[in-house]
Order: C-alpha cells, then sequence, then structure tokens
C-alpha cells in the first residue's frame, strides 16, 4: 500500500474495498463510503451468511478473490453495534490460510 | 450516464498514446477477441481515480518491459458501454468491475487484475504486477 489517502478529503478507507465482520453471522465485502452514527455504509455488497452459505468466509472470500465481487446489494449500512471491525481486502487475504 | 466526452478524452488519449488501440463498438471487440491468438490485454478505463492514479499509469510502466503483449487493447466502462460489455462477454467469470486488466493466451485468462487489486496501490506495484505476468505468459 502506498498509504496515501485513496480520495483527498475523505476517510482514509473512501472507495477502497473492504471485508466488514459483522457479529451476527454476517460478512460484507464492498466499497467503503463512510462511517456515521448508524453505520458503515457500503457500496457494490457482496454478502456471507454463516447460517446460510455453504461455504466458510475464507473460502468464499478466496473464490472472490480470484473471480471479483458479485453484488448482492448496491449498497448497505452495517450498523456499529454489529461491527467488529473493518479490514482492506487486500490485507486479509494475505492473512488466509 | 456516460461523462462529457472533452472530460473523458484525456484519459483515452493517455492509452492510446502508448499504442493501445481502443475498441468502441461491438464489431471491433469481436473483430480482435473472437479472433483470439497469441497474448493480448484487454484494459478496461474508467473515470475513477483509481484509474487515473494507479491503473493507467501502472499499464504505462509496465508496457515499458522488453516482454509484453502481442496486442493491448482498451475498452471504457460507463463511455462505450456496449463495447464493454461485449469485452466483458469474453471474460465472464470474472465479476465487472472497473478498472480492471485482463491477459489472455491463446483466448484464454492467464492473469486478471480487479479493481480491489488496484485501489491504493502506487502505479510502480500495478507495473510489478504486470510485468510479472507478461514474463510469465508473453515469453517465447
Amino acid at each position: 500500500m502506498t498509504g496515501h489517502v485513496f480520495h483527498p478529503g475523505h476517510e482514509e478507507l473512501h472507495g477502497v474495498t473492504v471485508v466488514v465482520e459483522g457479529n451476527a453471522g454476517l460478512t460484507y465485502v464492498g466499497r467503503y463510503h463512510e462511517q456515521t452514527p448508524r453505520g458503515v455504509l457500503l457500496h457494490d455488497v457482496a454478502v456471507h451468511d454463516a447460517g446460510s452459505s455453504d461455504h466458510s468466509v475464507p473460502s468464499w472470500l478466496r473464490r472472490l478473490a480470484k473471480f471479483g465481487i458479485q453484488i448482492d446489494r448496491k449498497s448497505a449500512v452495517v450498523p456499529l453495534e454489529e461491527l467488529i471491525r473493518v479490514v482492506r481486502l487486500t490485507d486479509l487475504l494475505e492473512t488466509l490460510p | 450516464m456516460p461523462y462529457d466526452e472533452r472530460i473523458v478524452a484525456p484519459m483515452r488519449d493517455e492509452l492510446t498514446r502508448l499504442g493501445v488501440k481502443e475498441l468502441t463498438t461491438i464489431a471491433e471487440v469481436d473483430g480482435v477477441l473472437g479472433d483470439p491468438h497469441g497474448t493480448q490485454l484487454v484494459f478496461v478505463n474508467s473515470v475513477c481515480g483509481c484509474a487515473a492514479g494507479s491503473a493507467r499509469p501502472g499499464l504505462a510502466l509496465a508496457l515499458q518491459n522488453g516482454v509484453r503483449p502481442q496486442e493491448v487493447y482498451t475498452v471504457f466502462a460507463g463511455q462505450d458501454t456496449e463495447a464493454t460489455a461485449r469485452a466483458r462477454s469474453y471474460f465472464a467469470e470474472y465479476q465487472p468491475s472497473s478498472p480492471s486488466i485482463a491477459l489472455f493466451r491463446d483466448g484464454e485468462v492467464v492473469h486478471f487484475v480487479h479493481r480491489y487489486q488496484i485501489e491504493g496501490r502506487s502505479p510502480q506495484a500495478i507495473a510489478a504486477e504486470l510485468s510479472a505476468a507478461f514474463e510469465r505468459h508473453c515469453g517465447a
């Protein structure tokens, strides 16, 4: 990473594809827009539901890394109370087994 | 809705002045990708900041490499929509994003760079990745 702000005038992650881990069994991958008191707003979002998916999160992420992000929702707000962490997709992929 | 062509023209020129051939119609796309041979690169151009700051200059650096694809093309997402959709049909297993880069060898995608792999990376980092792919797939 270059360390520079990708879109000046916005948060550092604005416009960057991130993984948002939630505490309700949902994992989101999308382009970070902003964090507000309502939550984290993402655009062009893929969602993994641990309760219904046949694939583990790492397996889902590996496929997504190779073939791209299959958009489930044009946008999503992840409520702050559900938020575990936000991490760049590229950074998280480096940690996968 | 497409941007004003006066805004977009410099973004096209940044590639065409490198010798990258622009494909603006379905017929042009089919004319080259429908006849797969050797190594071909397709750069999906975009008005977004990571195209300007990373992807286009990264491609420019990579094309200075001695080993490079035999043919290099570009389509412009959001501008030449039919040509872009047609080009994407040749790498349909990959989800659309822009900018993005597909490298073909004899019609098969052998390397793909998604937008998420471009965001926030330096042109040098993009060029290094592309150059490695060129060395691997475009050599003798």
